[in-house]
């Protein structure tokens, strides 16, 4: 670096800064990109899984996807109907 | 026969698109094939001055969507090479202009009269004029600076190549993906003032197709409406040398990305 470059010099080494800044950003918005995917048929296929063990029907599935201070959070709540009763044999094994 | 089809995109404006398709479009053309240069930019027409053919629109875009010309009256023939053609935005205001039935329609028109590459210059945004530039293509070059919302972008047009085009709806082989780092300056990375090729490639995951260094000559050449690629002693255009040749598949290593090594006077004195 020359004199009148050193002298003419202002900037700050906020490479760094921005680096970090953009990990975080782009991590997060990959994220949130693929979830309206990919949810809609999770949730028809969690279905089908837990139909072979209980009766319930797709209103009873709630999936969300949550975002908690850096970390994701894929909640999945299944309301069991009364007596949790198990469906027929022949439909399990089917 | 089907023409490649390369977008050139970035999501934000002003990093350098037109600049790019420009060059692209006149190098594919300096290494022998027959190409078209599209502006998708409807309103904002620009690559006919970049080109250097904005006296010689007569008709556009589009023109030939609505049947109102033919492609072969609306192509402009360039002034340098035989074989490389550009085809001018409109600057309807109307935005519903383009539909993507009529840019189908002048692609395979392209692809008839025997092209080998078709450019899309893409607008900014990710609006329609945007989506219809990429929606067709086989290859795409994201343009990125490296500053923070222009790397932002990069990654959300990177998201939408891979899902909202006709490749991606019809479940066929990806689009090519191809980075382009431009306005890069050596001497600002090395004092840790601007993002590095490497940061770039890994927040992006993405590895870089050219970089093109910041550079006078393409002021200069857009002053004069000749593409930066036909000055083969500036370094952007030596760059986007490079980048064409490694579209096409050459190897070639990446140049002008460190600082250059100074005379003695320059060492006392700078510049």
């Amino acid at each position: 670096m020359g004199i009148l470059d050193f002298l003419k010099r202002k900037g700050e080494p906020t490479a760094n800064v921005a680096r970090e800044r953009l990990r975080i950003i782009v991590a997060q918005e990959r994220s949130n990109r693929g979830a309206p995917d990919y949810l809609p048929m999770m949730r028809s296929e969690l279905l089908e899984v837990i139909k072979k063990y209980v009766h319930v029907d797709i209103e009873a599935i709630s999936i969300k996807l949550e975002q908690d201070s850096g970390h994701e959070i894929l909640e999945l709540s299944v309301a069991l109907p009364d007596g949790k009763a198990p469906v027929k044999s022949d439909t399990a094994a089917g | 026969m089907t023409a490649e089809i390369i977008v050139v995109t970035s999501g934000k404006g002003g990093v350098g698109k037109t600049t790019t398709s420009a060059s692209l479009a006149t190098g594919l053309a300096m290494a022998g094939k027959k190409v078209a240069v599209i502006d998708f930019d409807v309103g904002l027409r620009n690559l006919d001055l970049i080109m250097g053919c904005e006296r010689r629109v007569v008709y556009d875009f589009v023109n030939v969507v609505h049947g109102e010309a033919t492609l072969k009256q609306s192509l402009i023939k360039d002034k340098r090479h035989e074989n490389l053609f550009v085809l001018a935005a409109s600057q309807t205001r109307d935005k519903d202009a383009l539909t993507q039935e009529g840019v189908e329609k002048v692609l395979d028109g392209l692809s008839e009269d025997g092209f080998d590459y078709v450019v899309c210059d893409s607008p900014a945004g990710i609006e329609k004029g945007a989506h219809l530039a990429m929606y067709f293509a086989d290859h795409a070059v994201v343009v990125v600076n490296p500053e923070v919302s222009s790397v932002r972008d990069s990654d959300r047009i990177l998201g939408l190549l891979a899902s909202k085009t006709r490749r991606a709806e019809r479940g066929e082989k990806p689009i090519t993906q191809h980075l382009l780092l431009t306005r890069y300056n050596p001497a600002r990375v090395a004092i840790g003032e601007m993002l590095s090729v490497k940061d770039v490639e890994e927040i992006l995951g993405i590895s870089v197709v050219g970089v093109i260094p910041e550079s006078e000559n393409v002021l200069t050449a857009s002053n004069n409406g000749i593409p930066v690629i036909v000055d083969a002693n500036s370094l952007a255009g030596q760059a986007y040398s490079d980048t064409v040749a490694r579209i096409l598949g050459e190897e070639r290593p990446l140049r002008f990305i460190d600082v250059p090594k100074k005379g003695f006077l320059q060492r006392v004195f700078g510049g």
